[in-house]
């Protein structure tokens, strides 16, 4: 450090590079995520940098080392249980909620996720005719044409279809 | 390892790289008991002028009889050297947080003289009227005092760019509040009541709660 502090920028590189292994360790006694640690270690890094003319040649390196990386593991255990504390972090927050349409969009998808076990229960003839002219919006006569059944069968399909499905809706018990 | 702390890790061989490309040759600070006794004779130097134009010393040494007065002033300007002795202490990574309680026992033997004196003198309240405005000459006397001498021990103290500046600034601003007391003791021939006491340590605490608020010019 002494060359350090003497510009030798050689040295510096070298001490720099064998005080990180334990500037980790020191700092993983504060934090546990790893890469948050690191974020530390290089933050105590910066420091060293900076107040590097404070370390008194006279005295032992290691506990000045020691009490910046402390220091700066604490400083940022406090910022983000500060930042934990005032602020919910959401990333899909602004897409769900900002704009108007993608309420709507979220109200349909919640609607289709909710519509889904009651199809299920419905008879497969009925499903299949109401999935292709209510869901996927085919024509009836594409639909008939699809699945094999006559234009007027598939409309008393769809038809006792959505009977049923308005029956077991009215059996759902409501979300209040 | 993840591919994140990969990442990070890398970053950090970055960033060790950058710091020694970029390193400049730097003078250690002297020793911090050092440093504080110059800046402290300097302002000996400068407030010993000042009282020998303008105080009257010699009101100040016979009031020196009386011992309680005695104590009050010796454990005034026990705080501020303290105080300030501990900021340049305080100012670097290493050195013990101990350092904060320093000037403690002699800021106690302060307020007790200061406390016993108001009360031996009998003086209660103290008149109002004109002695009103005395008192708040002694708080702007103190005030006046300490914001130059908090400028130029700031300007000292930010050469170690302290991590915790908090106790760096309460421990100078009790100091240089101090010292300032100490001063006006020059020019003040008269024994405290209440107000006057009062007027003093809010001068004080009004030191330390701005330099506080001006911590950040520390670092």
């Amino acid at each position: 450090m002494r060359a350090a502090q003497a510009g030798d920028s050689r040295k510096y590189d070298s001490l720099l590079r064998s005080v990180t292994p334990y500037i980790r360790s020191l700092t993983r006694r504060y934090c546990r995520d790893a890469a948050l640690c690191e974020d530390v270690v290089q933050d105590v890094l910066l420091t060293v940098h900076r107040i590097r003319h404070t370390w008194d040649p006279q005295r032992p390196f290691s506990p000045w080392l020691a009490a910046i990386a402390a220091r700066r593991a604490i400083d940022r255990i406090r910022r983000d249980s500060r930042i934990a504390r005032f602020e919910v972090r959401d990333e899909t927050a602004f897409e769900t909620f900002a704009a108007e349409p993608a309420n709507h969009d979220s109200g349909a998808l919640r609607a289709a996720e909710a519509i889904e076990p009651l199809l299920a229960a419905l008879p497969e003839r009925q499903r299949r005719a109401l999935e292709a002219v209510k869901i996927r919006g085919l024509s009836v006569a594409q639909a008939a044409s699809e699945s094999g059944q006559s234009v007027a069968a598939l409309k008393v399909n769809v038809h006792r279809a959505v009977k049923a499905l308005r029956q077991l809706v009215a059996q759902e018990p409501k979300d209040e | 390892m993840s591919l994140e702390l990969h990442m990070t890790r890398h970053a950090t061989e970055n960033l060790i790289e950058s710091l020694s490309r970029n390193l400049s040759p730097v003078r250690p600070l002297r020793p911090p008991l050092r440093r504080a006794l110059l800046w402290l004779f300097a302002v000996a130097l400068l407030a010993g002028v000042a009282l020998w134009r303008w105080s009257n010393l010699e009101l100040f040494m016979a009031r020196n009889d009386d011992p309680r007065l005695m104590w009050e002033r010796t454990a005034t300007l026990l705080t501020g050297i303290s105080a300030i002795v501990a900021a340049f202490y305080l100012s670097l990574p290493d050195r013990s947080r101990l350092w904060g309680y320093m000037a403690i026992p002699p800021l106690l033997v302060w307020i007790a003289c200061a406390g016993l004196g108001c009360l031996k003198a009998g003086v209660g309240w103290g008149p109002p009227g004109d002695h009103m405005g005395e008192t708040l000459r002694c708080f702007r006397f103190i005030v006046m005092v300490s914001v130059p001498l908090a400028l130029l021990l700031y300007l000292v103290l930010r050469r170690a760019r302290p991590l915790q500046p908090l106790p760096v600034a309460l421990s100078a601003a009790l100091g240089v509040a101090a010292l300032a007391a100490f001063i006006l003791q020059f020019f003040h021939p008269f024994d405290s009541t209440a107000i006057d006491l009062a007027m003093h340590f809010g001068a004080v605490l009004t030191i330390i709660a701005a330099a506080a608020a001006a911590r950040r010019v520390l670092t």
